[in-house]
């Protein structure tokens, strides 16, 4: 089955008003290749933050390296802001086991001490395998038994959550 | 003809021995995972998790300081655990054959060996005979092969040039002895670079060179013109014996790379040299420090060339 | 003992038979050929039913390590393999450790062979003293020893003059005078063929030229001395160009090549594989394909194994560091039949270029079955294939280039002066 679902603008107005009350003025995005990047992106549009946005390719902390080899496509960090000065918020499309965020957080360390990180995930869909938990998000959602969600991105930019 | 010793069964790079039969998808693939490691080596913490825990042994049966060193610089950087083992000095001295040496180091669960030897097909040799979970990375061997060059090569080229159809490369130098141009050939010639030169005297150049898919010249100033890219190639003084040369003096001047002679390229070809350099043998010394040199920036490119290089090699256990 | 070989196509080429007929062997000659004699019972009966039975294999070049090389392989184990290969003469050459350049030597080894079991072995005595180069052998003592030729096997003369005076001194005794034609400057530090596949991989060359120019003087002195030259180990075209010119103009030469050089070029090198580093060097196409024509038209009399077992210490090494040489008595027969098939040669002219010519060439009895000639004898079934392995290879040297290659024709019984010396199981 492929229907589009939840809405997915509906679920990023969500996560932008969950947001809005916490931001201060040197709140920094950073999200994490690559539907958290374009959830990042619309976020830092909708909030009008001002500190560039950051992008996090976690490929070289990834926990499954012995299992599964580099990934076949390896994009770049950019964190256009000294991590100690900016309370950050990590942005994901989808939160699962949590070993994403994980990864995330020990790059992030790599590059400074971060005053503060809060985690912002469009979807939650459980299954943690770490004790990990996010601070704003979109939906909570069950999946049934052998499905996937996946964020995709269409010719016109528009941002669609996909059960498959 | 056997399978490739390089690759797995489903294609991913099993070695590095040589640039000789890979396609331009594996080679490219490497250079954009080499572009990810140019960042890390500009922050602070210029090291990532991704290799820790794995042992990396650097078998340098012929003694180099400065390929080593960079090898060991970029293996600490992935986190790994080195050794360096000099054997020139060690075993081999007392009649230990190369075989046995490997054993004894895969009984130190080694999961890399970095193999620099004397003769060609050194590297493949020891790649045929390790435990199927043992990565081989060829830094070097005999005239044959340097892979991790001709990528660094490579790299440095799409870093200035932005893409390789429409380049013109030449090669300038002592290509019958250099296990380097034998890899920037493949590498150049398989990324779809029109037009490679080589330049050189006959004496220097190999049997059938054209067959290689270059462009051979006698003549410097003919060969340098209009180029995009000019490879300097180091001149051993050990080649004036052997009757291929007669002089330092006359090679400088037939063939050694002057502003006289680097005006006939393109106003913005770039000058390489693998190193070290000969300065006054094969290349002038305002050359190598004037604005189209990009010497140094090639050693910073090595780097994080041999970083993606282990990456995509060491993976799953096969 | 009382053989008869029943059954099988005999292929005499010297004596112009190729027909089905039966053997006959008694006190170690050729009893009757096709009908049995009257009162001939045989002690033993061999099956040769679908196989050939021909002239046992004259092999013109085996190296049998002894002396000084046991511990690559051993004249016992040497000898059964050539006798599985079907080889009931070989000749070895003198690059032993010491080399067979004094009489003593040279009696201790033909006695050490003649009581073990296996081929007739005729060593070919060193030309030079310890092949140096430089001073003459004792030819005519080293000839009543019991050598057949003389040679400085693969450590080619560089001093012209000795070259000159060696053959004069041979010829005086009407002495044959063996030469690999290989200049020694030109083919200093090379390991494989210089062509465009040593230059890929980066090997050291030796070119074609290297071979021709010293063929060129050799071939030249011939003519000057009235030597009886056979030239060893023949690679590139142009060597057979000039030794069928040479020989139309009268030139007393033959020529043999190793069978080596009739399947392999320079292409097979492409993963260093050790086994493929022989002297002299695998070349081009072009060259193994003029060599295979040269031994088809006969201008090339004979094709011979070159065998050199190497132990694997010294071939599990990176290409250049390994002892040259390739096993391979046992792979003779095949190798031949395998060229006779790709070219269209006549089984019974291919049986002739290890059999009657290499005789020839040696200048000893055998090569061909007339009534009352001794019985060596091979019977072989040429249709079976068998893969090459090292488990089946009774050599000790495993080192062939021909490792999980298939190849055609397996020898069921080999006879050596009367006796049956080697029968498959």
């Amino acid at each position: 089955m492929n229907a589009p679902l939840p809405d997915t603008a509906t679920l990023l107005n969500t996560l932008v008003e969950a947001i809005r009350p916490n931001l201060s003025p040197e709140t920094a995005l950073v999200g994490i290749h690559t539907g958290g990047v374009w959830v990042a992106e619309w976020l830092h549009q909708a909030l009008g933050i001002k500190t560039p946005l950051g992008t996090l390719d976690i490929s070289f902390y990834r926990d499954d390296f012995s299992q599964r080899g580099l990934h076949p496509e390896v994009k770049t960090t950019q964190l256009p802001f000294n991590v100690e000065d900016h309370p950050i918020i990590l942005v994901d499309d989808v939160l699962y086991t949590g070993r994403t965020i994980r990864a995330a957080m020990n790059e992030l360390f790599d590059y400074g001490r971060p005053g503060s990180i809060h985690l912002a995930a469009l979807v939650d869909r459980g299954g943690r395998q770490l004790p990990i938990q996010p601070d704003f998000t979109g939906a909570k959602i069950e999946l049934p038994a052998g499905k996937n969600i996946q964020l995709q991105r269409n010719e016109q930019g528009n941002l669609i959550l996909l059960i498959q | 003809m056997t399978r490739s010793l390089q690759l797995t069964a489903d294609g991913q790079l099993k070695h590095l021995l040589t640039l000789d039969g890979l396609s331009p998808a594996i080679l490219t693939r490497i250079l954009d995972t080499a572009e990810s490691f140019i960042d890390v080596g500009e922050r602070e913490v210029k090291k990532v998790p991704l290799l820790r825990g794995k042992a990396i042994f650097n078998l340098f049966f012929e003694p180099s300081t400065r390929t080593r060193t960079t090898f060991e610089i970029a293996a600490k950087r992935l986190s790994a655990d080195v050794v360096n083992l000099n054997i020139a000095a060690s075993a081999q001295s007392k009649g230990e054959t190369v075989l046995d040496t490997v054993s004894n180091l895969t009984a130190m669960h080694a999961d890399m060996f970095i193999v620099r030897h004397a003769q060609s097909g050194a590297a493949h040799f020891i790649a045929q005979h390790v435990e199927p979970h043992i990565s081989v990375v060829n830094a070097g061997d005999g005239r044959h092969a340097h892979p991790t060059q001709g990528l660094l090569d490579m790299f440095t080229i799409r870093r200035y040039k932005g893409a390789f159809h429409n380049l013109r490369v030449a090669i300038v130098g002592d290509v019958l002895h250099s296990r380097v141009a034998r890899s920037q050939i493949h590498a150049l010639t398989t990324l779809g670079v029109p037009e490679v030169r080589v330049i050189a005297p006959r004496t220097l150049l190999p049997t059938g060179v054209e067959q290689m898919g270059v462009h051979v010249f006698h003549d410097m100033q003919a060969g340098l013109k209009d180029v995009d890219v000019i490879i300097m190639l180091r001149l051993q003084n050990e080649r004036m014996k052997g009757a291929r040369l007669p002089s330092a003096q006359e090679y400088f001047k037939q063939y050694g790379l002057t502003p006289e002679k680097l005006a006939l390229a393109k106003p913005d070809a770039i000058v390489m040299h693998p190193g070290p350099m000969n300065r006054g043998v094969e290349i002038d010394s305002e050359v190598a420090d004037g604005p189209q040199s990009v010497i140094l920036p090639q050693v910073t490119y090595g780097i994080a060339v041999r970083m993606a290089v282990m990456s995509l090699l060491m993976g799953p256990a096969q | 003992m009382k053989l008869h070989i029943k059954g099988g196509h005999l292929i005499d080429p010297m004596n112009g038979i190729d027909r089905p007929a039966d053997v006959f062997v008694a006190a170690g000659k050729i009893a009757a050929i096709g009908q049995m004699p009257d009162g001939f019972h045989a002690n033993k009966t061999i099956n040769a039913a679908g196989c050939i039975v021909c002239p046992g294999l004259v092999d013109l070049s085996v190296r049998l390590r002894e002396p000084g090389f046991e511990y690559k392989a051993t004249l016992e184990s040497e000898m059964l393999a050539a006798a599985a290969g079907g080889v009931t003469s070989l000749a070895c050459p003198p690059d032993t450790d010491p080399p067979l350049d004094e009489p003593g030597l040279v009696e201790m080894l033909k006695f050490r062979a003649r009581n073990l079991p296996g081929p007739r072995v005729y060593p070919i005595g060193a030309l030079t003293q310890k092949m140096k180069g430089e001073a003459l052998t004792e030819m005519a003592e080293l000839t009543e020893a019991g050598c057949v030729a003389f040679t400085q096997a693969d450590t080619p003369i560089t001093d012209t003059q000795v070259l000159l005076r060696a053959l004069d001194y041979a010829t005086t005794f009407n002495l044959p005078v063996w030469l690999r034609p290989q200049d020694f400057y030109l083919a200093r530090g090379g390991v494989a063929h210089d062509g465009p596949v040593a230059s890929r991989l980066g090997l050291p060359g030796i070119p074609a030229v290297a071979e021709t120019v010293a063929l060129s003087t050799i071939l030249l002195l011939a003519r000057q001395t009235g030597a009886r030259i056979h030239l060893a180990r023949l690679s590139t075209r142009e060597s057979a160009a000039m030794v069928r010119a040479a020989k139309l103009q009268g030139v007393n030469v033959t020529c043999d090549v190793s069978a080596n050089h009739l399947h392999l070029s320079e292409i097979d090198l492409t993963s260093f594989n050790s086994n493929l580093y022989f002297m002299p060097p695998v070349r081009g196409l072009r060259d193994r394909d003029a060599l295979a024509e040269a031994l088809k038209d006969g201008s090339i009399d004979a094709v011979c194994s070159d065998h050199a077992p190497v132990d694997d210490n010294e071939k599990q090494l990176p290409f250049g560091e390994a002892s040259p040489g390739a096993s391979g008595v046992e792979l003779l027969l095949p190798l031949t039949l395998k060229w006779a098939e790709e070219h269209g040669v006549p089984l019974s002219d291919a049986i002739d270029r290890i059999t009657w010519k290499p005789a020839q060439i040696l200048g000893v009895p055998g090569g061909q079955l007339g009534v009352g000639s001794c019985a060596d004898i091979c019977v072989f079934d040429p249709r079976t294939r068998f893969t090459v392995s090292s488990k089946t290879l009774k050599s000790q040297g495993k080192n062939t280039p021909f490792l999980d290659i298939e190849l055609p024709g397996v020898v069921k019984a080999t006879v050596i002066d009367g006796h049956l010396d080697y029968e498959a199981i």
